[in-house]
């Protein structure tokens, strides 16, 4: 009984220990490294066969350089602000996208949500590459949206979105739209239909009753789907590098590049220390944000 | 929820759903399209799908990502169900606090962060990057999801139809086997299907642990895509798309079919 | 206990020192970290018996239960089935089972397999399974829906089916926790016949775990009245009524009037106790010897209690007031009297007669009265 109980923990732990856990120690030990060139590319190595004099002088060797290089460097604090500008704003905008749609499936009668919630659903399933490539064709200077406004003659030169900013805000919006539209369609599915009735009772209008009961009662749900856009957008690769341009600057792909293209494995594992920082913060108001839902429901 | 549909909500599911679905349908229509210029209709064709069929490359990429995603999915639901298990019913351990970061942690992470992290450890064990690799992260970050779709079922599991096993003379194994296992069954499908899934889609984290040899599907489109549409592409996204809608759609009408069968059953119940 | 009238031998092995009880609990103690629910318990069930623990939720009841099933461990004492220590053996090697309250149905097999599931990991031969399983079918009637799952039948024959579960192993004891509470009243009722029958026909140690006491009362041989862990009383059901030991047991079984007052005398196996000014003292029979000046509650049933509007010439006690309340309940009438200085009294006349003759109506002037042996005195 007690056995079986130690394998069911430790299978999984020691797994997640092994391919999750340690793998940050070494991305930690790397980010205090120096560059070198040599394999692998970065200074010192420990070497246990020199036992306990070797570690000494392999943990005398680890300093906070690459740290102050990220900060005194342009190019990575532009990207970790950058990042965060588009993130943020791309999660705004996904919010005034995603409400509507979330309050129309609500308001939507009950053999049809179902129906709604699978075709929330089904994007999601489909292929993140493929719903990202999707956009070029249509943003591109002879793609479809310029094709489509110049011959409604709204606009004689096409405009230059792809491989811009409003590209990468476009790709972002699309493909975390469930993300938004789930969180929210499901406070407001749960809503109690007679408090909007009696607030109208109580003298409200239309409008102000939207924004007096709906609206307030809905704002678990939008927080729990702001974070849900904005925590994985912050980290983006595949979106900034298909869509965006040379001005984008976004910290996933500064790293991927750090690590790919100059292989200074140093600074790139610095990069992701500080995005992980940064990170923490609004994972850990999600966390507290749904434990409050959790409570709340009980 | 009041259910007065009015016009703004037509309008806006209308306009949300063409936003979700125009840019997949326009994919779909145009890798028909005879022209290679994809954004010009030159006629009805479906050449590039006989093009696509005829590219090794794709091919052996579509093959090695099957390969990985059936092998890690099933790894994955394993150790995730496991997981869960641990989580919803062992109670207080030590590290249990850990534990449970470090099945969350994955599923929020970058996953560049997570790419390069796993990247050296394989190096630092020395291990030769390639199929094996590719596996081995992906059962990690999979196991996450799920572990979070079993145990959110487990939650619900009513505690006592175990007791009730244990108590008609179960082990504790067996009451798992014959009680546990087949009621959460639906669960583990679906956290097996969402593992099958990202594993499919992973980009990101493949293109870190993948070595020279090993070349992944998505790997395949990124580095076509990064030269600009091609409609080999876009034949292929059909094909992925449609696997995917077909898969679906069928997965619900089954649902909702299984849903209909059992409140047709209960009413019958009531009646007698 | 008085020896009833009649041949028929009275089911009282709790009285007979050569009975061996099938259970025994010995200072038995159960902590929750600093929560107490279970506080040193000790308790005999013996064989046969129908065994009710009552209390509300919270007592402690269904803690004690779920020891002797096997998933709560004691943190002090020991549970001895048949003179065996069952600390060491696991749930499922004890010769206990349990009908669970939500009955805890397998959903995804059928009556006929959810009845088997024990025995098949039994070592009852394959061959004399379905023999088995047919003739449980049969005591809860059910054979004609052996092929059903469990959500294509009703909540009582889910309820059944359970049972016949938890029957099908012929267990030493079979513990049932809430089985009724999800029926409906009348379903109840009857159901609750049915589980006497059914304990009659099996010969199984019943132990019921149930807060609804007219239940209890119904069902059980003994009931065991539980509060905050403790033991409060355990007995048979007239005497948890007639006598309670406690105005915990009499508030909480049936409808009670209590009365605190002081002893001011006590001869002969009687008390007049002082409860009011002005009033005077109510005359009652006293078991054990009270001294003077004691602080005591008088119970007493409204049902002793009668209501006339003449004064009575020959009780012991006779108290005054005036109607405040009429409640009628069909079969009974509920009388809410208040006497001097405010207090209430509730007095239950039968409604024998099919057209009430309201000869007493709101306001009247009315007189109450019992006797010296209708109510009993307590003193805690």
């Amino acid at each position: 009984m007690n056995l079986r109980r130690l394998f069911l923990i430790l299978t999984p732990y020691a797994w997640l220990l092994l391919f999750f856990l340690i793998p940050f120690v070494i991305v930690m030990k790397i980010a205090l490294s120096d560059y070198a060139i040599s394999i692998p590319p970065y200074t010192p190595t420990l070497d246990l066969s020199a036992g306990w004099e070797g570690i000494k002088s392999f943990l005398s060797e680890l300093d906070f350089e690459n740290f102050s290089f990220l900060a005194s460097d342009a190019l990575y604090y532009t990207a970790y602000f950058s990042s965060l500008k588009i993130a943020a704003v791309s999660t705004v905008l996904t919010l005034l996208v995603a409400y509507p749609i979330a309050y129309g499936m609500a308001q939507a009668s009950e053999e049809w949500r179902p129906t709604l919630m699978m075709l929330v659903i089904l994007p999601f399933w489909t292929s993140f590459l493929i719903r990202v490539y999707s956009w070029i064709g249509i943003l591109s200077n002879e793609g479809f949206l310029n094709q489509f406004l110049l011959w409604t003659g709204i606009i004689s030169e096409p405009l230059a979105i792809m491989n811009t900013q409003k590209a990468v805000y476009v790709g972002i919006v699309y493909s975390y739209l469930p993300f938004m539209i789930l969180p929210i369609y499901a406070a407001l599915e749960k809503l109690d239909g007679s408090l909007i009735e009696a607030a109208e009772d109580l003298g409200c209008s239309k409008m102000s009753a939207f924004w007096l009961v709906t609206f307030p009662l809905s704002i678990p749900g939008v927080i729990a789907g702001c974070f849900l856009v904005f925590i994985p957008a912050l980290g983006e690769f595949v979106i900034p590098s298909l869509l965006g341009g040379s001005d984008t600057l976004m910290i996933g792909k500064v790293l991927y590049e750090e690590f790919f293209s100059n292989r200074d494995w140093p600074v790139a594992s610095a990069v992701a220390v500080v995005l992980l920082l940064i990170l923490i913060i609004p994972i850990v108001l999600f966390q507290r944000n749904e434990q409050k839902q959790r409570e709340a429901n009980q | 929820m009041n259910r007065r549909f009015s016009w703004f909500n037509a309008t806006s599911l209308t306009l949300g759903f063409a936003f979700l679905y125009l840019p997949m349908l326009i994919l779909v229509i145009y890798s028909f399209n005879a022209s290679k210029l994809v954004t010009v209709w030159a006629g009805f064709s479906t050449k590039w799908y006989g093009e696509l069929l005829g590219n090794e490359a794709f091919l052996s990429a579509a093959w090695v990502t099957l390969k990985v995603a059936v092998i890690s999915s099933t790894v994955a639901t394993v150790l995730g169900t496991m997981a869960a298990y641990v989580l919803v019913r062992a109670g207080r351990f030590t590290g249990r606090t850990l534990f449970s970061g470090m099945i969350y942690a994955p599923i929020v992470m970058p996953e560049v962060i997570t790419g390069l992290a796993m990247l050296l450890l394989f190096i630092s064990l020395g291990l030769d990057r390639g199929v094996f690799t590719i596996i081995l992260a992906h059962i990690t970050f999979t196991m996450c999801f799920v572990s979070v779709v079993v145990s959110s079922r487990l939650v619900t599991f009513d505690r006592s139809l175990e007791e009730a096993a244990l108590d008609l003379g179960c082990t504790p194994f067996d009451a798992f086997k014959s009680v546990t296992l087949p009621i959460i069954a639906p669960a583990v499908i679906s956290g097996w299907l969402l593992a099958f899934t990202l594993s499919l889609d992973d980009l990101v984290i493949s293109q870190f642990v993948a070595g020279p040899s090993s070349t992944t599907l998505p790997m395949k489109i990124f580095s076509a895509v990064r030269l600009g549409v091609s409609p080999e592409i876009n034949a292929l996204s059909t094909i992925l798309i449609s696997i995917v809608t077909v898969g679906v759609i069928s997965a619900s009408l089954i649902s909702k079919r299984n849903i209909a069968r059992q409140r047709a059953d209960e009413q019958k119940a009531l009646q007698q | 206990m008085a020896q009833q009238p009649g041949t028929r031998p009275v089911f009282a092995p709790w009285n007979d020192p050569d009975q061996k009880p099938l259970i025994q609990f010995k200072n038995v103690t159960k902590r929750f970290g600093d929560f107490v629910a279970i506080d040193d318990i000790t308790l005999d069930i013996y064989r046969r018996e129908f065994f009710a623990l009552l209390g509300p939720s919270g007592c402690g009841k269904t803690t004690l239960m779920r020891m002797l099933a096997g998933f709560e461990t004691p943190s002090a004492g020991t549970i001895m089935v048949d003179g065996v220590d069952i600390a060491p053996i696991p749930p499922n090697r004890r010769p206990v089972n349990m009908m669970f309250q939500s009955y805890a149905l397998f959903p995804h097999l059928t009556v006929w397999d959810n009845i088997a599931f024990g025995l098949r990991r039994s070592d009852m031969p394959k061959d004399q399974i379905p023999a088995r399983v047919e003739e449980m079918l049969r005591l809860v009637r059910l054979e004609k829906f052996s092929k059903r799952k469990p959500h294509q039948i009703s909540g009582g024959q889910r309820q059944r089916v359970a049972l016949a579960r938890s029957l099908a192993k012929a267990p030493k004891l079979l513990l049932l926790d809430e089985p009724l509470g999800a029926l409906d009243k009348k379903l109840r009722q009857d159901t609750q016949f049915e589980l006497m029958d059914i304990q009659e026909k099996t010969g199984t140690t019943f132990v019921i775990v149930t807060h609804d006491q007219e239940e209890a009362m119904t069902v059980a041989s003994r009931v065991a009245v539980m509060d905050h862990g403790k033991m409060i009383q355990i007995d048979t059901p007239d005497r948890i009524y007639e006598t309670p030991n406690s105005v915990y047991v009499a508030d909480f079984i049936g409808d009670v009037n209590i009365i605190e007052g002081t002893v001011a005398e006590a001869a002969d196996g009687k008390v007049g106790i002082d409860w009011a000014e002005g009033q005077r003292k109510i005359v009652a029979a006293a078991s054990s010897d009270i001294a003077k000046g004691t602080r005591v509650h008088f119970a007493i049933r409204p049902e002793k209690v009668a209501i006339a509007t003449q004064e009575p010439a020959d009780r012991a006690n006779v108290i005054e007031g005036t109607v405040h309340d009429i409640a009628y309940l069909g079969n009974i009438s509920t009388y809410k009297v208040e006497l001097p200085g405010g207090r209430m009294m509730k007095a239950q006349v039968a409604n024998d007669r099919r057209i009430a003759r309201r000869e007493i109506t709101w306001d009247d002037k009315v007189w109450l009265s019992f006797t010296d042996t209708a109510g009993v005195v307590l003193l805690n």
